[in-house]
């Protein structure tokens, strides 16, 4: 029944979704789209991935519109209303400077938003090229690379990043370094995984055996495979990027007063999380619905990019 | 146009050395296509994967088109000399385009006219232009081994190698790929080494065919001779029966040959 139901739909579906799905595309751009278009189409199936892209979305969109969307600026104090319960007027309640808790959260989104693409754009970069380069060379560059790599995954995360922004200073900018120098190494093991399993394949030998230099064929051959599991497991990273941020905030060594960043404001609730749950339990609920969005996001990724599940 | 001169490959340190072509010597004149038949193990692909340069421990020498090689070769030498795999479904990367797998050569090797070239590699292994944009994952098994074909030919060599290319398709198919590279061969005027443990492939598009076993080559004669069953050697006549189907008289006569 529903495979009729599919056959009847795809008879009568629009030019452009023929032209995308078509089996012999004319152009390179027609057939990207169409490629993009087949993953789309899986990762739709999804449900909860796209629930996890809805939120992710959502993020952008409410950093993006923060001045917009913010009852009240979020640096604005009104002491005699400090430590109000959410309510109109106030629907996430006040903390103990009589902050909205709410257009906090708004412009605390562009923080949360901006550590994570720093990250984002930095150590799975880094740790790709790390870990393609040791594997596709191997012997000497191999055995250097990934002895460093040991070394940097020896430590604690968190108590490494604390060194780093101890030695570079409080401040933001500081703790996306210092997250990024802490998390690049699982992604140089991973790259250099999925490239141990493909550089003895025949379409590595037949691009050497076209003169195709070592560069090249990392390059433009062997990462586009890696990408794929990369992408994954970063989104599945970022909620560990956002609790790391979070955590540096919370201790101090993060975003500095009066920065609404997520982690800083649990911690300037910890004194009345007793009394005033709600200064400490609004960011929290905020980190932790980001985070489980770009779970599931990461989690449909997979199903789309990842090799391993077709 | 390809000579080898006691060829030794081994694989493998101290205990574990296996010596998998042993003292192998052979030349193949030009425009000829000489077949390496063989049982699988016998080395006929590692021979052929040092004549390509991708082996690069080997003893002995090696020369193509009158120019000694060294393990390593230039960037110059793959103008010369291309192969084609044996498996379809792993010599083409599995996420670039038809398209993309052709004009790599062509850029790697700084050739003009990308599109002209690509257009006419295409045309020329039987497909048509509208297989340009295409990924590996929408094309049969024979329409792969044909866009691999068409990149081993889009530098225009004078050397190409086949390394059991039409073992891993289905018999009709396999037909198709012989006769379009007989055409080929005849169209550019290739020297080809073909390695295959078929005997009939052989005899179809070969002229002369070596036979090796364990390393060593055991035999060298002519494809007529072939046909006549005028094999001196008792591995090759063994081989000769094994392929012209088993009985039962047939497999209790079989002996190894060290």
């Amino acid at each position: 029944m529903r495979d009729k139901a599919a056959v009847t739909m795809s008879d009568a579906s629009p030019p452009w979704r023929a032209w995308l799905t078509t089996d012999t595309p004319q152009s390179r751009l027609q057939a990207r789209l169409g490629r993009a278009w087949t993953g789309w189409r899986t990762f739709r199936r999804n449900r909860l991935a796209m629930a996890g892209l809805l939120i992710v979305l959502a993020l952008v969109v409410v950093a993006a519109l923060a001045p917009l969307l913010a009852p009240h600026h979020p640096y604005e104090q009104d002491l005699a209303n400090r430590l109000l319960a959410p309510g109109p007027g106030h629907w996430l309640g006040t903390d103990s400077f009589g902050r909205d808790i709410l257009s906090r959260l708004l412009y605390g989104a562009r923080l949360t938003l901006m550590i994570v693409a720093l990250v984002a754009v930095t150590a799975p970069v880094v740790g790709l090229l790390i870990g393609t380069v040791a594997g596709y060379l191997g012997g000497w560059t191999d055995a250097a690379l990934m002895r460093v790599t040991d070394i940097f995954l020896a430590f604690p995360k968190l108590i490494l990043a604390l060194a780093f922004v101890a030695a570079l200073g409080p401040g933001i900018e500081n703790a996306v370094i210092a997250i990024a120098i802490t998390s690049w190494p699982p992604y140089a093991r991973i790259a250099r995984a999925e490239t141990l399993t493909v550089r003895h394949a025949d379409f590595i030998s037949a691009a050497r055996l076209q003169g195709a230099s070592s560069l090249r064929i990392i390059l433009g051959h062997i990462m586009p495979l890696c990408v794929a599991s990369l992408v994954v497991r970063v989104t599945l990273d970022m909620a560990g990027v956002i609790l790391t941020a979070a955590g540096l905030g919370f201790l101090g060594l993060g975003a500095q007063p009066p920065l609404p960043e997520w982690g800083a404001m649990i911690a300037a609730g910890r004194q009345n999380v007793l009394e005033q749950w709600w200064v400490a339990a609004m960011p929290g609920f905020a980190i932790f619905i980001v985070s489980l969005g770009f779970n599931l996001l990461g989690d449909g990724l997979r199903d789309v990019l990842d090799p391993k599940g077709d | 146009m390809i000579r080898v001169e006691d060829l030794r490959v081994a694989f493998g340190q101290d205990a574990n050395r296996v010596t998998a072509v042993d003292g192998v010597s052979l030349t193949v004149r030009e425009g000829e296509c000489f077949g390496l038949v063989g049982e699988s193990g016998s080395g006929k692909s590692t021979v052929l994967r040092a004549v390509s340069g991708l082996n690069h421990d080997w003893t002995g020498r090696v020369s193509v088109a009158g120019a000694d090689q060294s393990p390593r070769r230039a960037k110059g030498f793959f103008k010369t000399c291309q192969m084609v795999f044996q498996d379809p479904y792993g010599s083409l990367h599995p996420r670039h385009s038809v398209d993309r797998i052709l004009a790599e050569p062509v850029a790697i090797h700084g050739l003009d006219d990308a599109d002209g070239r690509i257009d006419r590699a295409l045309r020329e292994v039987g497909l048509g232009p509208s297989f340009r944009f295409r990924y590996p994952h929408q094309l049969s098994g024979g329409q792969r081994q044909r866009v691999a074909i068409a990149r081993a030919l889009i530098l225009e060599p004078r050397v190409l190698l086949l390394d059991e290319p039409t073992s891993a398709l289905d018999v009709s198919v396999q037909a198709e790929i012989l006769n379009l590279l007989r055409r080929l061969r005849a169209a550019h005027g290739l020297t080809m080494v073909l390695v295959s443990h078929n005997l009939a492939v052989v005899a179809n598009l070969c002229d002369r065919l070596a036979v090796m076993n364990r390393g060593r080559l055991v035999e060298e004669l002519t494809v007529d001779a072939l046909r006549h069953g005028d094999a001196r050697q008792p591995y090759t006549q063994q081989l000769l029966r094994a392929s012209q189907g088993y009985d039962r008289a047939t497999a209790e006569s079989f002996r190894d040959f060290a």
